[in-house]
């Protein structure tokens, strides 16, 4: 059951995610990921996603559960490089990888949701990105034609919201988050405090809460970090 | 030291001196995020993190380290005074946008027209480009470092790259373990200083690129 955006559990928010859906999904590396959000997909085992997000978790953490589970058939990202499993798959044939540069990326998701179909940029020219783009000449310099991305869904994390969907993120837990909620048709945000109506203050709001569908406190953060390093005493 | 690590501290010590005062500045990941340390020695750089940080401190202390607060190699940082956090889009306006003074990347290979492959051997290694296809054309300059040659002798600096290439006439700057390389224009590539105790025929033996030596230098 839920009341207005304010869903009572993360196996609730998810249930209508269908084989092959489109999810667009936020965070870097294993900050400012939807951990609870994932763990609710792995569990409901739905199958031939479209993860559209810059990483791919770790082996054992983030959208790497929902490799390890299978359930994935295409993933657009821009790096994965600390992902055994991901690699593993890709070179098997299993998963059908589309790698785009990290800014086109994040600009992709903006424009989905920003009504703006498609756009033009320098990154991935004379390269294998540019295969079968429009290539155009602007001020003497040449550009590549992006289309803009959207997803079914979308899943972001964030510090905290409200029950009109407001979100505020933390330090560089914000990276494709308030993009990618922008890029769903169905935005699902967890938050790790979900405060009354009034009380963020307007001025710091990231992520205005028109974007956001549905929205739940998340309990237990594990906020698994995935490179530690401190300075030496 | 093995071989390998006083390669890098070679190149890590040179490439420092590419960051001047007051500029902003990206490091890729890998070797260049060792330059972290050296950039604090300038006055008022800030170093851009594609992941959404400008103004990235030092390591934590022990103890102290944020999950919510990271590199774009994803490992923990801290924020210095005068920071700011935001999204991925906004990060890579800085980039593509020509705000960025510098940006200091890794490379796989170089080839004596300024391309760059640094993100993916076919069949072998899959990583995915990252912010480096945005890097190299937003950056005002972008110097890449790299050793000189692989693990089994062959020179990384090409005629042309044999790897998928992240940008074709991108770079303005080789730092290598062996010689510092400009490419220029219609000159092509120039080797405009030797790393010490190595030769000019030294660095003709270990690579595969024709390049002019400029008139200091040997």
């Amino acid at each position: 059951m839920s009341k207005g955006k304010v869903m009572t559990s993360f196996a609730d928010a998810v249930a209508d995610v269908g084989d092959g859906s489109v999810l667009i999904v936020g965070g870097f590396g294993l900050a400012g990921c939807p951990e609870h959000s994932i763990s609710a997909l792995r569990d409901r085992g739905v199958k031939d996603l479209v993860v559209v997000s810059n990483n791919c978790g770790v082996d054992d953490f983030g959208l790497g559960l929902l490799l390890e589970n299978h359930q994935i058939r295409k993933m657009v990202s821009s790096y994965v490089g600390e992902n055994r499993l991901f690699e593993q798959q890709y070179l098997s044939g299993e998963l059908e990888v589309e790698f785009n540069p990290q800014g086109t990326l994040a600009e992709r998701m903006r424009a989905g949701g920003s009504g703006i179909p498609a756009f033009y940029t320098p990154a991935g020219l004379g390269t294998e990105v540019a295969n079968g783009k429009e290539v155009r000449e602007f001020d003497g310099r040449e550009y590549l034609l992006e289309r803009a991305n959207t997803g079914d869904f979308a899943l972001v994390k964030a510090w905290k919201g409200d029950p009109l969907g407001n979100l505020v993120y933390r330090e560089t837990a914000r990276n494709f988050n308030p993009l990618a909620a922008m890029a769903g048709r169905i935005t699902i945000a967890e938050v790790e405090e979900l405060v009354d109506v009034g009380e963020l203050d307007a001025d710091q709001v990231h992520t205005p809460g028109i974007f956001v569908q549905r929205i739940l406190a998340g309990d237990g953060y594990e906020k698994r970090i995935e490179r530690l390093v401190e300075q030496s005493a | 030291m093995t071989g390998a690590s006083e390669a890098r501290a070679k190149i890590v010590l040179r490439a420092a001196a590419e960051i001047k005062d007051g500029m902003n500045v990206n490091l890729g990941i890998g070797l260049p995020t060792m330059l972290g340390d050296q950039a604090e020695h300038k006055r008022a750089v800030m170093l851009q993190s594609e992941n959404g940080l400008l103004g990235i401190g030092p390591y934590p202390a022990a103890g102290a380290a944020d999950p919510d607060l990271i590199n774009a190699g994803k490992e923990t940082v801290t924020a210095v005074p005068g920071a700011s956090f935001f999204d991925s889009a906004e990060s890579f306006a800085m980039i593509r946008g020509g705000h960025i003074d510098l940006a200091i990347l890794g490379g796989m290979e170089v080839s004596e027209r300024g391309d760059l492959a640094n993100w993916m051997i076919p069949g072998k290694m899959v990583k995915g480009m990252g912010g480096a296809m945005d890097l190299v054309h937003g950056a005002k300059r972008v110097v890449v470092i790299m050793e000189h040659t692989t693990r089994t002798g062959e020179s990384r600096v090409k005629r042309e790259c044999t790897l998928p290439l992240t940008g074709t006439g991108v770079v303005h700057r080789l730092i290598t373990d062996l010689a510092v390389f400009d490419v220029v224009g219609d000159l092509g590539m120039v080797l405009t200083e030797l790393q010490p105790g190595v030769s000019v025929d030294d660095v003709v033996a270990a690579t595969d690129a024709r390049f002019t030596v400029a008139a200091n230098v040997g």
